[in-house]
Formats: structure tokens, sequence, C-alpha cells
């Protein structure tokens, strides 16, 4: 008899064990805290000791200059940031201030997941365009720090070939750019005249191709309904395109798949021309003395490089929207984006936070980047529809790279986005 | 070994005939007692299984035939079979259709085969045997991920692979850039696999062969049969109910090829290694499209299916 009341009750605690490691993941937000009201605040930055030293400092602060508020940091790792937010909004248990990966910006507008911050317009006086999450006008997210693309080559390198070093106002030309690759490639040094970053996957190839395609002339998306891609992504610009990129692997002037660390393989001198966001700069700077940072080439449209990288928004469920707009509006201050520059290294998202920064003031050797993102920076399109079209997007440019039939491709990739937009109703608000 | 079996069977024989049977009356609400204890044992299990596993599965089974977005201010409708039919007009579907019976159809005899004969191999009574077991079998305990990451550099175009094939044949062989060569891409994936998993099935078949007694293989040799006909007369009939549970493993696992192409590949290049379970996960995560995705692994579970109950019906026990 005992022995059964035994196992019944093992049984039971085993069905209440599992009962509650299930209950725990629920529940447990909000609240308040000697008086004072908690904001919940999460961000992807976990793992990240730099970014996170700066964001637990921004809320030390607040919470220190004020008793109404506390808010209250949760960190994630980057990889399963997204998924989190996206399992909170399903489960309506949003914190009140969450951080965005640019390009998601309107695709969580449009779910309902953010609403527009409701800050004076002042506040984003002399901010870069590409680090606010703007729709319709209204800014939903704003963004401490944002990256530009640039090419890395060598003075010794340029010279040696015979080509000249553009700058800001007078970059290559395509053509210019493509005799370039022919001269480097002729003086038998390298085992690619340049790298891409061919190996990268994800939102790297919108982030990086794009600007390329919109050089030629092409885009992702028509932008002046942003309801169809007929035209814009398989016109005659983005057949020009295609043809140029596949070309530069035929050519052997390129991998179809470039190295796992395309900087790593510049520095060690098996690429001449390297493409990749300004993180590269210290690398290549403490690797070559000779080191020059070129302008995109310009394909006919301008050079152009990508926009828009992590930002703060508001999330729609906030219960107390007076407290998370103070503290947006205290972060939001020319002390802060300095902070973030200097821990992370990109460039800081205000003119004014740029002058107090040597390396990107006038005349620092950052600068160029400050100037790249404030003259050629195009954000990628502010519709919601963007996290379909960066997928159709990668898989069209990988198919392109590897040698098929450009017009077939990204006749299949409008046909699918604009299958898409048409089946959520023009992803109308 | 044999002294094993007669132990095994000994016990046996002590479960299937309890010491003191209790009376009637007594013995029932004994019973019952246990059938409580039994069902309250299992009911974490059952909760767990239900919620992970038949209630999505329904919810999937409902969802195939909506346009529900994972993000989206707009409830899914119900739209019929537009999903099927878009399916089944989609070049990538029927390429990642193809891929996956591609892969089922080498991988499942070599993968068995290359098994059977491995655990022939370490079977014999031989020194050092548990060493080379252990060796063959440490892909199986790492992980797939970290196996498909090693692996790519490997078949990358100076890789170790191929610095090795030109080593050996002086120089004649041009290198293949395996992973972005569609005619190669899917093969290289395949070899990989093949060598990851045929441990495991070693493992498996290694056990029926232990099951085999030796008396069986002592009366044949008397009898004079060769080395071959032991192996056809003796061997594979005492290895038939392995094969099956064999057979059946590695087709379900060569129908769900993912985390391969994941890693090495996305599909590419030219949808030459996408598979329906990797469409259903881009489908469904990169591209949001719940519904959609739901469609696709309705067809891939029909799939599935349909491939055991034929190799059910193949391998039925004939009387």
């Amino acid at each position: 008899m005992s022995r059964k009341i035994g196992r019944i009750v093992a049984a039971s605690l085993a069905t209440l064990a599992v009962a509650t490691t299930a209950g725990c993941a629920a529940g447990g937000s909000g609240g308040e805290a000697d008086g004072a009201t908690t904001i919940d605040l999460w961000t992807h930055a976990g793992g990240n000791d730099a970014e996170l030293g700066v964001i637990n400092t921004i809320v030390e602060d607040f919470n220190g200059s004020q008793d109404r508020y506390v808010v209250e940091v949760t960190e994630f790792p980057q990889d399963a940031y997204n998924d989190a937010v996206v399992a909170a909004a399903t489960s309506d248990s949003l914190p009140c201030i969450v951080d965005i990966d640019g390009p998601n910006v309107a695709n969580w507008a449009w779910a309902g997941y953010i609403q527009p911050l409701g800050l004076p317009d002042e506040t984003f006086d002399g901010q870069l365009e590409g680090t606010l999450g703007k729709i319709d006008g209204e800014v939903y997210a704003y963004g401490f720090f944002d990256v530009a693309l640039a090419m890395f080559s060598r003075e010794s390198t340029l010279n040696a070939a015979g080509i000249r070093i553009p700058t800001v106002d007078d970059p290559w030309t395509g053509e210019e750019f493509n005799e370039a690759l022919a001269k480097i490639d002729a003086l038998g040094q390298f085992d690619y005249a340049v790298d891409f970053g061919t190996g990268g996957g994800g939102e790297w190839i919108p982030y990086a191709y794009s600007p390329l395609l919109q050089s030629f002339g092409g885009d992702l998306i028509d932008r002046s309904t942003f309801e169809t891609a007929e035209g814009a992504l398989n016109g005659p610009e983005a057949l020009e395109w295609a043809g140029w990129f596949r070309g530069l692997v035929d050519d052997g002037y390129m991998a179809q798949t470039s190295g796992e660390d395309a900087t790593a393989d510049f520095v060690n001198g098996a690429s001449g021309i390297l493409y990749t966001g300004n993180w590269a700069d210290a690398t290549v700077r403490g690797a070559f003395d000779d080191a020059v940072v070129i302008p995109p080439p310009d394909f006919g449209n301008g050079p152009t490089i990508g926009a828009g990288s992590w930002q703060w928004g508001l999330s729609s469920g906030c219960d107390d929207i007076e407290g998370a707009q103070a503290y947006l509006e205290f972060a939001h201050d020319t002390k802060y984006f300095v902070d973030y520059a200097e821990a992370i290294g990109l460039i800081p998202a205000t003119l004014d936070a740029a002058a107090e920064i040597p390396a990107f003031a006038e005349g620092g050797e950052s600068r160029i980047y400050l100037e790249l993102a404030n003259q050629f920076a195009v954000v990628r399109p502010e519709t919601a529809a963007y996290p379909f079209i960066s997928s159709v997007f990668q898989k069209a440019t990988q198919d392109i790279l590897a040698g098929g039939d450009a017009q077939a491709i990204l006749d299949k990739a409008v046909s699918d986005i604009d299958r898409d937009i048409q089946q959520n109703g023009g992803y109308t608000f | 070994m044999s002294t094993f079996r007669t132990f095994d069977a000994a016990r046996a024989e002590s479960v299937t005939t309890p010491p003191d049977p209790p009376a009637g009356r007594r013995r029932s609400r004994t019973l019952r007692g246990e059938r409580s204890a039994a069902a309250w044992m299992i009911s974490p299990a059952i909760l767990l299984f239900m919620v992970f596993l038949i209630i999505p599965i329904i919810l999937a089974f409902g969802l195939a035939f909506t346009d529900t977005r994972l993000i989206s201010p707009r409830p899914g409708q119900f739209i019929g079979l537009d999903n099927f039919a878009y399916l089944f007009t989609d070049p990538v579907f029927w390429a990642s259709v193809r891929n996956t019976f591609y892969f089922a159809l080498v991988v499942v005899p070599v993968q068995a085969g290359f098994a059977l004969i491995l655990a022939l191999l370490v079977n014999a009574k031989v020194r050092g045997t548990n060493f080379f077991r252990t060796v063959y079998f440490l892909p199986v305990v790492t992980s797939m991920v970290v196996v498909s990451l090693l692996w790519r550099f490997m078949y990358e175009k100076d890789g170790l692979i191929n610095q090795v094939l030109g080593t050996l044949s002086f120089g004649t062989y041009t290198p293949i850039d395996w992973l972005n060569d569609p005619v190669w891409a899917l093969p290289a994936i395949m070899f990989m696999s093949i060598w990851q998993g045929v441990a495991f099935h070693m493992v498996i078949w290694l056990s029926g062969l232990q099951t085999i007694p030796a008396e069986l293989y002592e009366a044949s040799e008397i009898d004079g049969a060769s080395r071959r006909q032991q192996f056809l007369y003796v061997t594979w009939p005492g290895l038939r109910q392995t094969a099956t549970l064999i057979l059946v493993t590695i087709t379900i696992a060569a129908f769900s090829l993912f985390t391969q192409i994941a890693v090495m590949t996305q599909g590419g290049p030219l949808d030459s290694t996408t598979t329906v379970v990797y469409q259903a996960v881009r489908t469904g995560y990169q591209q949001l499209q719940t519904g959609l995705a739901s469609a696709i692994s309705l067809v891939f579970f029909v799939m599935v299916l349909i491939v055991s109950g034929i190799q059910r019906y193949l391998t039925r026990e004939r009387s």
C-alpha cells in the first residue's frame, strides 16, 4: 500500500514540476517598486559588453535623475532577440521600450508592435536620416549610430596599377572601376582583384548589394507606391546590375563565394580591393600604413550605400507611455551619442556628437564614413514587406552569382514579391 | 556472449510467470491502483506530447488552408486550396521535392549497406574492435551543425578535400568547387551526411548481429557452409527485424534533411540543394508566411506517410 502511495506521490511531483516550469515562463513584468513605476526595456546587445555598457550607463543616469520611474534592462543575445519580441507580441507582453533593427521598423509598426515616439520634432535636428525609423513622416524609432559601406585598398596597390585614388566628391565611375579591376588583376599579385564579401549570407546581401543595384538605377521595389517590384527589380537597369555582378565572377575578378572573413583575406593580401562596412576600419588601418578608404563607385545613379542600424522604439501596449517617452527623450543626448560611438567605434548619428569625437570631426581619419553616410545613404525600403523582400532578394542574388538566367530569376523574384504584397492587402496601415 | 543470452532468457521467463498469483478481488484492486499510478506517471509525458506535438500538428493542418502570417495585424483568412495551388506551380518547391527524393534514394541504401559492412567488421573477434567502434562512433556524438561547418571549410575550392585529391592524383585532377557547383553540391552533402550518421546505424546492426545465436553458425559450419552462404542463410535472415528498423529510421532522417542545408548552402547553388523541410522553415520564419509553410509541412507529412506505408508493405511479415 505505502509503495503505491509513494508511486502516486512521485508521479504527482513530476507532473507538478513540469507544470511549474511551464508556468514560470509566463508572467513577471511590470509592477511597482518603492512607489516608482517600473519601465521594462529590451535590448539585443546581450554578449556585446561595449554596447550593453553604454545602455546600462544611460539607464543608471536616468534612474538617478528622477524618482518616478525605474527603467529595467533585459538583455538578449542578438540571434534570439527578434524571436523573443515576436513571441512576446503574440502573447501581448511586450516591454515598453524595445530596440529594433532598422529595416524591421516598418514591419513592426504595421504589425502594431510599436507606435510613433511622440517626441518633439526638434529633438531630431542634425540627426542622420538613415538612423531615424520614419514612416509617413512620423518617427517610430531613432538610433545612436550608423554604419557606412566603403571600399578599402592600399595606395601602393593603386599606384602600382596606375589607378586614380577617388574621393567622396569625385568617386570612380562604373567604367573606371571595371578598368581598375582589370589593372589590379593584371598585377598578378592577388587571388582576386576585389572581394565583395560574397561568402556572407542573410541580411548582409540586401544591405551590401541592393545599394549597388540602386546605383545602376534599379531598386528592390518601386518606391513611388511600394506596391510592386515590377520594373524596379527586373527592369533593364536591374539586368545590367545582374550581368555586371556575375561578370565579375566570370572574369575571375571576384570569388563566387568568398572566404569566411573577407577582411582577414584582404589583410593577408588575397584581394586588392575590399568592399565592407566601416567596422573593418581598425583592422585594415592596423595592417597597412598606406590603407585608403574609397567611396563605392557611381554606376550612373550616384554612389549609394545602405543605412539604418539598431534603433529604439516605443511598444504599442505600453502602459506608461509618459515614462517611456521621458526615458527616450533623456537618452537622446549628445553625451550618449558620443559614448556609443566611442564604445563601439561606429558612426555617431548626430552631427553634434560627431564634432566632439576627434576621429569623426572635420579632418578626422574616420570623417569620410560620416560623409558617406550623410551623402550616399539610402535606407532599405520602409515598407512592411521588407522582411519578405529581403529573403527573396537574398536568394535571387545568390542564384545570379551562381550563374543562373538573370531575367528569369528577377522575374520570379518580382512575381513573388508582388504576390506577397497583394496577399497582405498592400501592407496598408 | 552465450552466457549473457542464457541469463537474459531466464530473466524473461521469470517476468512472464508471476511468482504467486494473488486471489481475484485483491488482484483487481491492485490492478486498478497500478493503473491510476501508471496514468499519473505517464501524464507528464502525455501533456508534453500533446502541447508540443499533437496540437501543433492539428494547428498546421488547419493553418495550411489560410493565409495566416507570423507578424501581421490582419487575422488569417480561409483561402481554400490556394496555398497548394501556388506550391504545385512553384519550381522551387518541385526542386525541393526532387532533391529530397534524390537524397533519400542515395543515402538510405548506401548508409544502411555501409553501416552493415562496418558492423560486420567490428563484430569480428579480433583485438582492438572497441577502439574502432569508438572511432567510428565519434562523428555521431558531434553536433551536426559543427560537422557541417567543418566540412564547409573542407569543401572549399582550396580546402582540404581538393588538396588531398590533388596530391593523390599527382596534379591531374582539376579542383571542383564542391558546394558552388550545382552538380556536386548535393552529392557532397550526401557524402558528409553518410559519414556522420553511418556509425549510429552500425551500432544498431551490431546489436542485431549479436542476437543471432552462435549455435546457428556452429551448425552451419558443420554442414559445410561457406562464409558467403553463412551470411545469406544465417546472418541476413537473423537481421530481418533490424533491417526494417534501420530502413525506417534512415528514411525518415533522410527526408527531414535540413541542418546541413541551412549551414552549408542555403538551398543553393540554383536550387540544387533545397529540400522540403528547408523550404518550410524558410517560408515560415524568414518570409513569415505561416499558412504557406503549414501547407508545405502538410505535403511533407503526406509524402513521408506514403513512403513509410510502402516500406511497411514491402517489409511486412509474410506467413
